[in-house]
């Protein structure tokens, strides 16, 4: 098998050229389009040299897993089908990943728990498959409706996990997610998550790289542990089936092996360090005011924030862009001159709230809001008015229709 | 995979495993007419196992393993149960993820073996309890069937949950009582052979790991029909003796005793027209590659 460096400059049978990773994000041109989120991931997929597609219906990422099947018509892809539910797409995704190749999937809401036993096991089994959620609300009662709850069950799985707040962040992070999850010491999945709806159905100005570059291509014999291909011996990695018996050796076996996925989650902070330029984007963080976000929480943020500043209330912005890894010390950093730091989440129980609760001192600085659900917008205006109020000002604007 | 890559380095042999070395010097990787015969005479693909003594599981994954057509590009998948505690001994690829998505890993692996193995042969084989081929797991095993996935299925059908401790699977008979099937079984045991038929399966065998001989025979014809046409399912009679109440020694009667006529391990085969077109075509390389290397053995002594 040819490796990843070696290919770089030939071109794959769709006449692409596979092309150095930071030349073709960095250096090449690109050139401004308008698309929705869901045909962003479309453009993402076709230069990802994608082997391996799986998808299943559900809104709100039905339209971006369709959109890939028609890439794969065009060649672009090497399999696509529909698997027959979220359970069985992602053990799909898991045995195309275990055959070494890969893999791209999306999911939503419902569908990300109905698939949730198949993560542990992804990152247990070191298998960097690449997972788009475009959060929806989670049943009952039945909501099709943006909501981001699902990243809270996510978080403990041991995948990498991402939060992207715009097109432009999901085009980049698409590409970007493989470098950082198929890196020899990470070898991790990657659940990529954007506020379904608010991203996958608006359409934005995109910066796309040139059509006729591609990523290099997965390179299998790279990865921590083998591939099942019976390409390389089929040692017997366990003399004993140690896992399943009750002694000591297979604890020990079974907790030095989790510990070892929570260490290369640590091992992807460089990378992703490398690759996002930080974990984390900061704006006026001396400012004794801050907003602390992750996806479209951030845009509603940074628009909160103008509004005040026309009233002439100061107030920073944390872009929180990994929740996996977890950015703490940039955390810790970045609000260290805060006073108050609010925190705008579309769910209903604040999950992003604890997080930063547990990471930073003198936590009661941290309000967990404002926050919407189950499909509510958040006008920056409830921004604005929660920081007032907490501050000791007056509201700014009256919210028809939300109890104020 | 070929032979040379489980050579072992010269300076390094001495500190490989013996088992390993084993491998590397008398395993039938390769061997074209390998078969159960090769039990006794080569280094078997399976090592010591942890199933209970007598386990007829732990002969039908010899026999298996020994019979396998191309045990050096063949990929097994497995789920968990008393299979699981084998595999980690089988010298062969082999993949546990969760309980009862056997046929979906499978159907994943394949299409990826495909696409970066073009024209050459990468097997997948399923094997897995009754448990998660046809209780947890029928969702996945149905669809992977309809949608002509290539690959084997082998369900080990023990006819209830033996990992667990004995309780009542859907291959269970009507009647039997065990746990929680406590006034016995309500319901008859699921027709699997007969559902894979009509599911879209182009070999389907029902029988018992009794005469390795036929084991033999319905192995390579189910992986060489996945290979070429489309799915295929084996349902092997694997009783699990000691939640049926019989001794090590028993486990072969059983067997003999349930694969009379009328028994429900009476052999029981579906063949497609295309399969049986392929087989008669396998059948008569087989003839003739025998006929020459009699004729060539004959012309050796002469």
């Amino acid at each position: 098998m040819a490796s990843a460096h070696s290919v770089i400059g030939t071109q794959n049978k769709k006449g692409q050229t596979f092309t150095d990773t930071w030349k073709m994000l960095y250096e090449a041109p690109r050139t401004p389009s308008f698309f929705t989120g869901s045909e962003v991931i479309k453009e993402a997929l076709r230069r990802a040299s994608c082997d391996v597609m799986i998808a299943y219906p559900i809104t709100p990422q039905s339209e971006a897993a369709a959109l890939i099947g028609e890439l794969f018509a065009e060649g672009y892809i090497g399999d696509y089908f529909r698997g027959e539910s979220e359970f069985a797409v992602m053990s799909q995704c898991a045995g195309a990943a275990f055959g070494g190749a890969r893999v791209f999937t999306t999911t939503a809401g419902p569908g990300t728990m109905r698939a949730m036993e198949n993560f542990p096991m992804w990152a247990g089994a070191r298998l960097p498959i690449q997972m788009i959620v475009t959060c929806r609300g989670i049943n009952s009662p039945l909501s099709i409706q943006p909501d981001t709850l699902e990243i809270a069950y996510l978080l403990n799985t041991g995948m990498l996990v991402w939060h992207a707040e715009t097109a432009q962040d999901f085009y980049d992070w698409i590409l970007k997610g493989y470098m950082v999850s198929e890196e020899p010491d990470v070898h991790l999945p990657l659940a990529l998550c954007c506020d379904g709806f608010f991203v996958t159905h608006t359409k934005d100005v995109v910066n796309l790289t040139p059509a006729d570059m591609c990523l290099p291509p997965y390179d299998p014999y790279r990865s921590p542990v083998p591939c099942m291909d019976m390409e390389c011996p089929p040692v017997r990695m366990m003399r004993d089936p140690f896992v399943m018996k009750s002694n000591y050796i297979s604890y020990a076996t079974h907790a030095s092996w989790q510990q070892e996925i929570w260490a290369a989650i640590e091992r992807s902070r460089k990378h992703s360090i490398h690759w996002l330029n930080g974990l984390i984007d900061t704006e006026n963080t001396d400012a004794e005011i801050l907003i602390v976000a992750s996806g479209t929480a951030v845009s509603q943020g940074r628009e909160a924030i103008r509004l005040l500043e026309e009233e002439g209330v100061r107030c920073g912005l944390v872009k929180v862009k990994t929740l996996r890894p977890w950015p703490e010390e940039e955390i810790r950093e970045a609000t260290k001159n805060a006073k108050h730091i609010f925190v705008p989440e579309f769910n209903v129980t604040g999950w992003l709230a604890k997080e930063i609760k547990a990471t930073i001192p003198n936590h009661e600085r941290v309000h967990a809001g404002p926050r919407v659900c189950g499909g509510m917008t958040m006008p920056p205006e409830i921004i604005v008015n929660e920081i007032k109020t907490t501050i000791g000002l007056k509201k700014s604007f009256v919210m028809a229709g939300r109890g104020s | 995979m070929s032979k040379e890559r489980i050579k072992i380095s010269e300076d390094l042999y001495d500190i490989m495993p013996s088992d390993y070395q084993d491998l590397v010097k008398s395993a039938t990787y390769g061997k074209e007419d390998r078969g159960w015969k090769d039990i006794g005479t080569s280094k078997e693909l399976i090592e010591q196992h942890s199933l209970c003594a007598g386990c007829p599981e732990s002969m039908a994954f010899r026999y298996i393993l020994a019979s396998l057509p191309n045990p050096e590009d063949t990929v097994m998948v497995g789920s968990t149960g008393c299979t699981s505690l084998v595999f980690p001994m089988v010298a062969v690829h082999n993949i546990h993820s969760l309980f009862g998505n056997q046929n979906a890993i499978a159907s994943g692996l394949k299409r990826a073996l495909s696409v970066r193995f073009p024209g050459r042969i990468k097997d997948v084989v399923v094997l897995a309890g009754d448990g998660a081929t046809v209780d947890i797991g029928l969702d996945m095993t149905l669809q992977a069937w309809f949608r002509q996935e290539k690959f084997t299925t082998i369900c080990f059908d023990n006819e209830l949950y033996a990992n667990t401790g004995g309780q009542e699977s859907g291959l269970m008979q009507k009647g039997f009582v065990a746990k929680m099937a406590p006034v016995g079984k309500l319901f008859d045991k699921v027709r699997l052979p007969e559902i894979a038929r009509e599911s879209g399966c182009h070999y389907v065998v029902n029988c018992t790991v009794s005469k390795p001989s036929l084991v033999e025979k319905v192995i390579r014809n189910a992986v060489h029909v996945a290979r070429e046409i489309g799915p295929t399912y084996l349902q092997l009679y694997t009783p699990c003796i000691l939640e049926i109440g019989k001794n090590s020694m028993e486990g072969l009667q059983e067997m003999r005793d349930s694969e009379k006529p009328n028994e429900r391990f009476a052999y029981k085969e579906y063949v497609s027209e295309p399969a049986k077109q392929l087989l008669a075509e396998l059948a008569a390389k087989d003839k003739e590659r025998k006929a020459s290397a009699k004729q060539l053995a004959g012309q050796a002594s002469a």
